[in-house]
Protein backbone atom coordinates (compact mmCIF):
# COMPACT_ATOMS: atom_id res chain seq x y z
CA UNK A 1 0.00 0.00 0.00
CA UNK A 2 2.74 2.44 0.97
CA UNK A 3 4.64 1.59 -2.20
CA UNK A 4 1.57 2.20 -4.30
CA UNK A 5 1.00 5.64 -2.85
CA UNK A 6 4.30 6.91 -4.20
CA UNK A 7 3.20 7.42 -7.79
CA UNK A 8 0.11 9.37 -8.90
CA UNK A 9 -1.05 6.29 -10.76
CA UNK A 10 -0.55 4.25 -7.62
CA UNK A 11 -2.52 6.75 -5.60
CA UNK A 12 -5.45 6.36 -7.94
CA UNK A 13 -5.19 2.60 -7.74
CA UNK A 14 -5.08 2.67 -3.96
CA UNK A 15 -8.04 5.04 -3.94
CA UNK A 16 -10.02 2.72 -6.17
CA UNK A 17 -9.13 -0.27 -4.05
CA UNK A 18 -10.32 1.60 -1.01
CA UNK A 19 -13.54 2.51 -2.74
CA UNK A 20 -14.14 -1.12 -3.63
CA UNK A 21 -13.42 -2.08 -0.10
CA UNK A 22 -16.10 0.28 1.23
CA UNK A 23 -18.47 -0.90 -1.44
CA UNK A 24 -17.91 -4.46 -0.25
CA UNK A 25 -18.29 -3.51 3.39
CA UNK A 26 -21.60 -1.78 2.85
CA UNK A 27 -23.19 -4.33 0.55
CA UNK A 28 -23.28 -7.73 2.14
CA UNK A 29 -26.33 -8.62 0.19
CA UNK A 30 -25.86 -6.78 -3.07
CA UNK A 31 -29.08 -7.89 -4.62
CA UNK A 32 -31.09 -6.05 -2.03
CA UNK A 33 -29.55 -2.62 -2.02
CA UNK A 34 -32.33 -0.09 -2.12
CA UNK A 35 -32.29 2.04 -5.22
CA UNK A 36 -29.61 -0.02 -6.90
CA UNK A 37 -31.82 -1.20 -9.68
CA UNK A 38 -29.15 -0.86 -12.36
CA UNK A 39 -27.04 -3.41 -10.58
CA UNK A 40 -30.06 -5.67 -10.12
CA UNK A 41 -30.76 -5.51 -13.83
CA UNK A 42 -27.15 -6.39 -14.53
CA UNK A 43 -27.40 -9.42 -12.23
CA UNK A 44 -30.55 -10.52 -14.03
CA UNK A 45 -28.72 -10.12 -17.34
CA UNK A 46 -25.83 -12.28 -16.16
CA UNK A 47 -28.20 -14.90 -14.80
CA UNK A 48 -29.81 -14.99 -18.24
CA UNK A 49 -26.36 -15.58 -19.79
CA UNK A 50 -25.82 -18.50 -17.43
CA UNK A 51 -28.83 -20.24 -18.93
CA UNK A 52 -26.47 -20.85 -21.85
CA UNK A 53 -23.71 -22.43 -19.75
CA UNK A 54 -24.31 -26.15 -19.65
CA UNK A 55 -23.23 -29.10 -17.57
CA UNK A 56 -20.75 -30.92 -19.85
CA UNK A 57 -21.93 -34.31 -18.54
CA UNK A 58 -25.64 -33.55 -18.99
CA UNK A 59 -25.68 -30.98 -21.78
CA UNK A 60 -29.43 -30.27 -21.49
CA UNK A 61 -29.03 -28.75 -18.02
CA UNK A 62 -27.79 -25.21 -17.59
CA UNK A 63 -25.98 -24.19 -14.43
CA UNK A 64 -29.13 -22.27 -13.48
CA UNK A 65 -31.24 -25.44 -13.87
CA UNK A 66 -28.72 -27.31 -11.72
CA UNK A 67 -28.96 -24.69 -8.99
CA UNK A 68 -25.22 -24.31 -8.51
CA UNK A 69 -25.08 -20.51 -8.90
CA UNK A 70 -25.38 -19.27 -5.34
CA UNK A 71 -24.70 -15.58 -5.69
CA UNK A 72 -23.61 -12.86 -8.07
CA UNK A 73 -21.80 -9.93 -6.45
CA UNK A 74 -21.30 -6.91 -8.69
CA UNK A 75 -19.54 -3.60 -8.15
CA UNK A 76 -19.19 -0.80 -10.68
CA UNK A 77 -15.60 -0.27 -11.78
CA UNK A 78 -14.84 3.25 -10.51
CA UNK A 79 -14.33 5.72 -13.31
CA UNK A 80 -15.38 3.24 -15.97
CA UNK A 81 -18.64 1.88 -17.26
CA UNK A 82 -17.98 -1.82 -16.59
CA UNK A 83 -18.59 -4.12 -13.68
CA UNK A 84 -16.37 -6.23 -11.55
CA UNK A 85 -17.21 -8.77 -8.89
CA UNK A 86 -17.64 -12.41 -8.13
CA UNK A 87 -19.86 -15.27 -9.16
CA UNK A 88 -20.22 -17.78 -6.35
CA UNK A 89 -20.94 -21.37 -7.31
CA UNK A 90 -21.23 -24.52 -5.23
CA UNK A 91 -20.17 -28.04 -6.27
CA UNK A 92 -22.80 -30.74 -6.73
CA UNK A 93 -20.52 -33.53 -5.47
CA UNK A 94 -17.06 -32.98 -3.96
CA UNK A 95 -15.36 -34.95 -6.70
CA UNK A 96 -17.47 -33.89 -9.67
CA UNK A 97 -14.99 -33.36 -12.52
CA UNK A 98 -17.52 -31.21 -14.38
CA UNK A 99 -17.11 -28.41 -11.82
CA UNK A 100 -13.76 -27.23 -13.19
CA UNK A 101 -15.14 -27.27 -16.71
CA UNK A 102 -18.26 -25.34 -15.70
CA UNK A 103 -16.22 -22.79 -13.81
CA UNK A 104 -14.11 -22.24 -16.92
CA UNK A 105 -17.22 -22.02 -19.15
CA UNK A 106 -18.71 -19.39 -16.84
CA UNK A 107 -15.58 -17.29 -17.14
CA UNK A 108 -15.53 -17.64 -20.93
CA UNK A 109 -19.21 -16.72 -21.20
CA UNK A 110 -18.63 -13.61 -19.08
CA UNK A 111 -15.60 -12.54 -21.12
CA UNK A 112 -17.52 -13.13 -24.33
CA UNK A 113 -20.08 -10.59 -23.13
CA UNK A 114 -17.59 -8.01 -21.95
CA UNK A 115 -17.41 -8.87 -18.27
CA UNK A 116 -13.66 -9.09 -17.96
CA UNK A 117 -13.25 -8.52 -14.23
CA UNK A 118 -15.65 -11.02 -12.73
CA UNK A 119 -14.11 -13.88 -10.80
CA UNK A 120 -15.64 -17.28 -10.14
CA UNK A 121 -15.31 -18.67 -6.63
CA UNK A 122 -16.69 -21.75 -4.98
CA UNK A 123 -18.42 -22.16 -1.62
CA UNK A 124 -19.22 -25.46 0.12
CA UNK A 125 -21.78 -24.48 2.73
CA UNK A 126 -24.74 -24.78 2.59
CA UNK A 127 -24.17 -28.02 0.71
CA UNK A 128 -25.84 -28.35 -2.68
CA UNK A 129 -29.04 -30.33 -2.81
CA UNK A 130 -31.21 -31.50 -5.70
CA UNK A 131 -33.97 -29.39 -4.12
CA UNK A 132 -32.24 -26.44 -5.81
CA UNK A 133 -32.78 -27.90 -9.26
CA UNK A 134 -35.36 -25.92 -11.24
CA UNK A 135 -38.66 -27.45 -12.34
CA UNK A 136 -37.73 -26.62 -15.92
CA UNK A 137 -34.49 -28.51 -15.38
CA UNK A 138 -36.35 -31.58 -14.14
CA UNK A 139 -38.55 -31.56 -17.23
CA UNK A 140 -35.51 -31.23 -19.50
CA UNK A 141 -33.86 -34.17 -17.75
CA UNK A 142 -36.86 -36.39 -18.31
CA UNK A 143 -37.09 -35.44 -21.97
CA UNK A 144 -33.39 -36.29 -22.26
CA UNK A 145 -34.00 -39.81 -20.88
CA UNK A 146 -32.79 -39.28 -17.31
CA UNK A 147 -35.31 -39.68 -14.48
CA UNK A 148 -35.35 -36.41 -12.49
CA UNK A 149 -34.70 -36.40 -8.73
CA UNK A 150 -37.61 -37.41 -6.56
CA UNK A 151 -39.08 -34.51 -4.61
CA UNK A 152 -38.88 -36.57 -1.42
CA UNK A 153 -35.44 -37.75 -0.33
CA UNK A 154 -36.05 -41.43 0.15
CA UNK A 155 -32.77 -42.68 -1.25
CA UNK A 156 -30.82 -40.78 1.36
CA UNK A 157 -32.39 -42.89 4.07
CA UNK A 158 -29.66 -44.86 5.83
CA UNK A 159 -31.75 -47.99 6.45
CA UNK A 160 -29.99 -50.96 4.89
CA UNK A 161 -31.62 -52.84 2.05
CA UNK A 162 -34.49 -50.36 2.21
CA UNK A 163 -36.80 -50.91 -0.71
CA UNK A 164 -35.69 -48.65 -3.51
CA UNK A 165 -38.05 -45.80 -4.22
CA UNK A 166 -40.45 -46.01 -7.13
CA UNK A 167 -38.79 -44.05 -9.90
CA UNK A 168 -40.77 -43.33 -13.00
CA UNK A 169 -39.29 -44.67 -16.22
CA UNK A 170 -38.52 -41.67 -18.45
CA UNK A 171 -39.29 -43.77 -21.55
CA UNK A 172 -42.69 -45.36 -20.79
CA UNK A 173 -43.72 -43.61 -17.53
CA UNK A 174 -44.12 -46.89 -15.64
CA UNK A 175 -43.31 -46.92 -11.94
CA UNK A 176 -42.47 -50.62 -12.17
CA UNK A 177 -38.72 -50.06 -12.07
CA UNK A 178 -35.76 -51.53 -10.18
CA UNK A 179 -32.59 -50.07 -8.75
CA UNK A 180 -29.57 -51.78 -10.32
CA UNK A 181 -26.86 -49.72 -8.66
CA UNK A 182 -26.81 -46.69 -6.41
CA UNK A 183 -23.79 -45.47 -8.37
CA UNK A 184 -24.14 -44.71 -12.06
CA UNK A 185 -22.27 -43.17 -14.95
CA UNK A 186 -21.57 -39.98 -12.97
CA UNK A 187 -21.48 -39.18 -9.24
CA UNK A 188 -24.97 -37.67 -9.35
CA UNK A 189 -26.76 -40.61 -10.94
CA UNK A 190 -28.01 -44.08 -9.99
CA UNK A 191 -28.72 -46.90 -12.42
CA UNK A 192 -32.27 -48.22 -12.84
CA UNK A 193 -34.09 -50.56 -15.17
CA UNK A 194 -37.72 -50.44 -16.21
CA UNK A 195 -39.55 -53.74 -15.71
CA UNK A 196 -42.22 -52.82 -18.27
CA UNK A 197 -40.27 -51.63 -21.29
CA UNK A 198 -36.96 -53.17 -20.08
CA UNK A 199 -35.14 -49.93 -20.77
CA UNK A 200 -32.15 -49.31 -18.48
CA UNK A 201 -31.96 -45.65 -17.47
CA UNK A 202 -30.12 -43.16 -15.29
CA UNK A 203 -31.80 -41.61 -12.28
CA UNK A 204 -30.53 -38.24 -11.09
CA UNK A 205 -30.57 -39.29 -7.44
CA UNK A 206 -31.76 -36.91 -4.79
CA UNK A 207 -28.98 -35.57 -2.66
CA UNK B 1 7.50 -21.68 9.99
CA UNK B 2 8.77 -20.35 13.31
CA UNK B 3 6.38 -17.40 13.18
CA UNK B 4 3.34 -19.65 12.86
CA UNK B 5 1.46 -19.96 16.08
CA UNK B 6 0.96 -23.38 17.59
CA UNK B 7 -2.77 -23.68 16.96
CA UNK B 8 -2.46 -22.74 13.26
CA UNK B 9 0.36 -25.22 12.90
CA UNK B 10 -1.77 -27.95 14.45
CA UNK B 11 -4.78 -27.02 12.35
CA UNK B 12 -2.61 -27.33 9.24
CA UNK B 13 -1.40 -30.76 10.31
CA UNK B 14 -4.90 -31.90 11.14
CA UNK B 15 -6.22 -30.70 7.77
CA UNK B 16 -3.37 -32.50 6.01
CA UNK B 17 -4.16 -35.66 7.97
CA UNK B 18 -7.79 -35.52 6.76
CA UNK B 19 -6.67 -34.81 3.20
CA UNK B 20 -4.05 -37.58 3.10
CA UNK B 21 -6.43 -40.17 4.55
CA UNK B 22 -8.97 -39.40 1.81
CA UNK B 23 -6.40 -39.28 -0.98
CA UNK B 24 -4.72 -42.58 -0.13
CA UNK B 25 -8.03 -44.41 0.31
CA UNK B 26 -9.22 -42.93 -2.99
CA UNK B 27 -6.02 -44.10 -4.68
CA UNK B 28 -6.40 -47.63 -3.30
CA UNK B 29 -10.04 -47.90 -4.33
CA UNK B 30 -9.22 -46.54 -7.77
CA UNK B 31 -7.05 -49.62 -8.34
CA UNK B 32 -10.34 -51.47 -8.86
CA UNK B 33 -11.29 -49.29 -11.81
CA UNK B 34 -11.62 -51.73 -14.70
CA UNK B 35 -11.08 -54.73 -12.38
CA UNK B 36 -14.28 -54.83 -10.28
CA UNK B 37 -16.09 -58.17 -9.88
CA UNK B 38 -19.05 -56.90 -11.91
CA UNK B 39 -19.48 -53.74 -13.95
CA UNK B 40 -21.96 -52.02 -11.61
CA UNK B 41 -19.73 -52.52 -8.58
CA UNK B 42 -16.65 -51.47 -10.52
CA UNK B 43 -18.52 -48.21 -11.18
CA UNK B 44 -19.63 -47.98 -7.55
CA UNK B 45 -16.15 -48.28 -6.06
CA UNK B 46 -14.77 -45.84 -8.66
CA UNK B 47 -17.53 -43.37 -7.76
CA UNK B 48 -16.66 -43.70 -4.08
CA UNK B 49 -13.03 -43.16 -4.98
CA UNK B 50 -14.01 -39.98 -6.83
CA UNK B 51 -16.00 -38.69 -3.84
CA UNK B 52 -13.00 -39.30 -1.59
CA UNK B 53 -10.68 -37.58 -4.03
CA UNK B 54 -12.99 -34.58 -4.16
CA UNK B 55 -13.07 -34.41 -0.37
CA UNK B 56 -9.28 -34.70 -0.31
CA UNK B 57 -9.02 -31.77 -2.74
CA UNK B 58 -11.21 -29.61 -0.50
CA UNK B 59 -8.98 -30.40 2.48
CA UNK B 60 -5.75 -29.83 0.49
CA UNK B 61 -7.01 -26.50 -0.85
CA UNK B 62 -7.77 -25.39 2.68
CA UNK B 63 -4.41 -26.63 3.98
CA UNK B 64 -2.63 -24.76 1.17
CA UNK B 65 -4.53 -21.59 2.05
CA UNK B 66 -3.57 -21.92 5.73
CA UNK B 67 0.07 -22.66 4.93
CA UNK B 68 0.39 -19.77 2.48
CA UNK B 69 -1.27 -17.34 4.85
CA UNK B 70 1.02 -18.32 7.67
CA UNK B 71 4.29 -18.31 5.73
CA UNK B 72 3.36 -15.38 3.48
CA UNK B 73 6.28 -16.08 1.12
CA UNK B 74 4.91 -16.15 -2.43
CA UNK B 75 8.07 -17.90 -3.67
CA UNK B 76 7.27 -20.87 -1.45
CA UNK B 77 3.51 -20.98 -1.95
CA UNK B 78 2.05 -24.48 -1.99
CA UNK B 79 -1.00 -25.69 -3.90
CA UNK B 80 -3.33 -28.67 -3.56
CA UNK B 81 -1.20 -30.34 -6.26
CA UNK B 82 2.16 -29.74 -4.64
CA UNK B 83 0.81 -31.05 -1.33
CA UNK B 84 -0.41 -34.25 -2.98
CA UNK B 85 2.42 -34.83 -5.45
CA UNK B 86 5.53 -33.45 -3.85
CA UNK B 87 5.45 -34.56 -0.23
CA UNK B 88 7.32 -37.63 0.92
CA UNK B 89 6.20 -40.69 2.89
CA UNK B 90 7.28 -39.23 6.19
CA UNK B 91 5.17 -36.13 5.56
CA UNK B 92 1.97 -38.06 4.82
CA UNK B 93 -0.36 -38.31 7.81
CA UNK B 94 -2.95 -40.74 6.50
CA UNK B 95 -4.36 -43.53 8.65
CA UNK B 96 -2.44 -46.78 8.16
CA UNK B 97 -5.61 -48.71 7.27
CA UNK B 98 -5.98 -46.70 4.06
CA UNK B 99 -2.55 -47.62 2.66
CA UNK B 100 -2.81 -51.41 3.08
CA UNK B 101 -2.92 -53.28 -0.24
CA UNK B 102 -6.41 -53.63 -1.67
CA UNK B 103 -6.51 -57.40 -1.13
CA UNK B 104 -9.60 -59.19 -2.44
CA UNK B 105 -13.01 -57.59 -2.92
CA UNK B 106 -13.97 -58.58 0.64
CA UNK B 107 -11.05 -56.72 2.18
CA UNK B 108 -11.70 -53.62 0.07
CA UNK B 109 -15.38 -53.67 1.09
CA UNK B 110 -14.59 -54.19 4.76
CA UNK B 111 -12.00 -51.39 4.80
CA UNK B 112 -14.44 -49.03 3.10
CA UNK B 113 -17.09 -50.01 5.64
CA UNK B 114 -14.82 -49.42 8.66
CA UNK B 115 -13.62 -46.11 7.23
CA UNK B 116 -17.06 -44.88 6.14
CA UNK B 117 -18.65 -45.53 9.53
CA UNK B 118 -15.72 -43.67 11.11
CA UNK B 119 -15.90 -40.78 8.63
CA UNK B 120 -19.62 -40.44 9.15
CA UNK B 121 -19.13 -40.00 12.91
CA UNK B 122 -16.09 -37.76 12.38
CA UNK B 123 -17.82 -35.41 9.93
CA UNK B 124 -20.87 -35.27 12.16
CA UNK B 125 -18.61 -33.81 14.86
CA UNK B 126 -16.61 -31.57 12.52
CA UNK B 127 -19.81 -30.07 11.13
CA UNK B 128 -20.36 -28.36 14.45
CA UNK B 129 -16.66 -27.98 15.24
CA UNK B 130 -14.60 -24.85 15.91
CA UNK B 131 -13.30 -24.30 12.40
CA UNK B 132 -15.73 -22.86 9.85
CA UNK B 133 -14.06 -24.22 6.72
CA UNK B 134 -13.58 -27.74 8.13
CA UNK B 135 -17.24 -27.62 9.15
CA UNK B 136 -18.24 -26.67 5.59
CA UNK B 137 -16.18 -29.48 4.06
CA UNK B 138 -17.66 -31.94 6.58
CA UNK B 139 -21.18 -30.75 5.83
CA UNK B 140 -20.58 -31.33 2.13
CA UNK B 141 -18.82 -34.68 2.60
CA UNK B 142 -21.25 -36.30 5.01
CA UNK B 143 -23.95 -36.45 2.36
CA UNK B 144 -21.62 -38.52 0.19
CA UNK B 145 -20.36 -40.63 3.09
CA UNK B 146 -23.96 -41.57 3.90
CA UNK B 147 -24.10 -43.38 0.56
CA UNK B 148 -20.75 -45.05 1.25
CA UNK B 149 -21.90 -46.36 4.63
CA UNK B 150 -25.06 -47.76 3.12
CA UNK B 151 -23.39 -49.36 0.13
CA UNK B 152 -20.50 -50.90 2.08
CA UNK B 153 -22.78 -52.15 4.89
CA UNK B 154 -24.98 -53.95 2.43
CA UNK B 155 -21.95 -55.58 0.83
CA UNK B 156 -20.50 -56.67 4.18
CA UNK B 157 -23.80 -58.40 4.93
CA UNK B 158 -24.06 -59.92 1.47
CA UNK B 159 -20.56 -61.39 1.66
CA UNK B 160 -20.57 -62.33 5.36
CA UNK B 161 -23.94 -64.01 5.17
CA UNK B 162 -23.27 -65.33 1.68
CA UNK B 163 -21.43 -68.50 0.72
CA UNK B 164 -18.97 -70.40 2.85
CA UNK B 165 -16.16 -69.01 0.72
CA UNK B 166 -17.26 -65.38 1.01
CA UNK B 167 -17.89 -65.80 4.74
CA UNK B 168 -14.37 -67.17 5.28
CA UNK B 169 -12.80 -64.41 3.27
CA UNK B 170 -14.64 -61.78 5.30
CA UNK B 171 -13.40 -63.39 8.53
CA UNK B 172 -9.88 -63.22 7.15
CA UNK B 173 -10.36 -59.60 6.17
CA UNK B 174 -11.52 -58.79 9.71
CA UNK B 175 -8.48 -60.53 11.13
CA UNK B 176 -6.23 -58.44 8.88
CA UNK B 177 -7.92 -55.08 9.32
CA UNK B 178 -9.14 -55.05 12.91
CA UNK B 179 -5.68 -54.24 14.38
CA UNK B 180 -5.67 -51.05 12.26
CA UNK B 181 -9.00 -49.73 13.55
CA UNK B 182 -7.62 -48.52 16.86
CA UNK B 183 -5.78 -45.67 15.14
CA UNK B 184 -9.09 -43.95 14.35
CA UNK B 185 -9.45 -43.10 18.02
CA UNK B 186 -5.88 -42.44 19.16
CA UNK B 187 -5.54 -38.68 19.36
CA UNK B 188 -2.41 -37.21 17.82
CA UNK B 189 -1.01 -33.89 19.08
CA UNK B 190 -2.85 -31.94 16.41
CA UNK B 191 -6.12 -33.64 17.34
CA UNK B 192 -6.48 -32.17 20.78
CA UNK B 193 -9.97 -31.19 21.77
CA UNK B 194 -9.29 -27.45 21.86
CA UNK B 195 -8.17 -27.53 18.22
CA UNK B 196 -10.82 -29.72 16.61
CA UNK B 197 -13.67 -29.41 19.09
CA UNK B 198 -13.98 -33.03 20.18
CA UNK B 199 -11.96 -35.96 21.45
CA UNK B 200 -11.39 -38.68 18.79
CA UNK B 201 -11.76 -41.29 21.53
CA UNK B 202 -15.40 -40.24 21.94
CA UNK B 203 -16.13 -41.75 18.50
CA UNK B 204 -15.05 -45.22 19.59
CA UNK B 205 -18.26 -46.41 21.28
CA UNK B 206 -20.62 -45.17 18.54
CA UNK B 207 -18.26 -46.68 15.94
CA UNK B 208 -18.27 -50.07 17.68
CA UNK B 209 -22.06 -49.92 17.93
CA UNK B 210 -22.47 -49.10 14.25
CA UNK B 211 -19.98 -51.71 13.12
CA UNK B 212 -21.27 -54.47 15.41
CA UNK B 213 -24.87 -54.07 14.20
CA UNK B 214 -23.80 -54.75 10.63
CA UNK B 215 -21.24 -57.46 11.46
CA UNK B 216 -23.86 -59.26 13.55
CA UNK B 217 -26.30 -59.25 10.68
CA UNK B 218 -23.48 -60.47 8.46
CA UNK B 219 -22.89 -63.38 10.91
CA UNK B 220 -19.35 -62.09 11.38
CA UNK B 221 -19.50 -60.49 14.81
CA UNK B 222 -17.49 -61.88 17.65
CA UNK B 223 -17.82 -60.47 21.16
CA UNK B 224 -14.00 -60.46 21.21
CA UNK B 225 -14.13 -57.35 18.96
CA UNK B 226 -16.08 -55.47 21.61
CA UNK B 227 -14.73 -53.82 24.69
CA UNK B 228 -13.80 -57.11 26.37
CA UNK B 229 -11.07 -59.21 24.81
CA UNK B 230 -10.82 -56.90 21.82
CA UNK B 231 -8.93 -54.40 23.93
CA UNK B 232 -6.09 -56.88 24.08
CA UNK B 233 -5.63 -56.90 20.32
CA UNK B 234 -2.48 -54.98 19.48
CA UNK B 235 -3.48 -51.84 17.61
CA UNK B 236 -1.10 -50.42 15.02
CA UNK B 237 -0.52 -46.70 14.94
CA UNK B 238 1.93 -44.18 13.54
CA UNK B 239 0.24 -43.09 10.32
CA UNK B 240 -1.00 -39.87 11.87
CA UNK B 241 2.62 -39.00 12.72
CA UNK B 242 4.02 -40.00 9.35
CA UNK B 243 5.37 -43.39 10.39
CA UNK B 244 4.01 -45.79 7.81
CA UNK B 245 3.93 -49.39 6.68
CA UNK B 246 6.11 -50.36 3.74
CA UNK B 247 3.07 -50.05 1.45
CA UNK B 248 2.78 -46.27 1.37
CA UNK B 249 6.07 -45.76 -0.47
CA UNK B 250 4.84 -47.84 -3.39
CA UNK B 251 1.58 -45.91 -3.68
CA UNK B 252 3.40 -42.57 -3.64
CA UNK B 253 5.99 -43.79 -6.13
CA UNK B 254 3.22 -44.62 -8.58
CA UNK B 255 0.99 -41.65 -7.84
CA UNK B 256 3.76 -39.06 -7.90
CA UNK B 257 5.88 -40.49 -10.72
CA UNK B 258 4.69 -38.10 -13.44
CA UNK B 259 5.22 -34.95 -11.36
CA UNK B 260 8.59 -36.22 -10.14
CA UNK B 261 9.77 -37.08 -13.63
CA UNK B 262 8.39 -34.01 -15.39
CA UNK B 263 8.21 -31.34 -12.68
CA UNK B 264 5.33 -28.93 -13.21
CA UNK B 265 3.86 -30.96 -16.09
CA UNK B 266 0.28 -29.97 -16.90
CA UNK B 267 -2.32 -31.56 -19.13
Amino acid sequence: MVGLLKSPEGTLKAYNNLNNFFEMMTSNNDNEIVGDSIKEMEVVKIRKLFEEVFDPEIPVLSIIDLGIVRNIHLYPVPGESGWEGTVVITPTYSGCPAMDAMSMDIRLKLIEHGYKNIKVTSVLSPAWTTDWMSEAGKEKLKAYGIAPPHPKQIVCETKLFAESEAIQCPACNSYHTNLISRFGSTACKALYQCQECKEPFDYFKCH
Amino acid sequence: MNTVNISTYQLINYTLHLADTNLILAQRNAEWCGHGPILEQDIAISNISLDLLGQARNFYQYAAELINQSTNQPANFVTEDSLAYLRTEREFKNLLITELPRGDWGLTILRQFFCSVYQYLLYEQLQSGNDIQLAAIAEKSIKEVTYHVKWSSEWVIRLGDGTEESHDRMLKAIENLWPYTGEFFMAEKYEMEDIIGFDPDSLKIPWLEGVSTVLEEATLWSPAFGSGQGEKVFMHSGGKQGIHTEHLGFILAEMQSVQRTYPGAKW
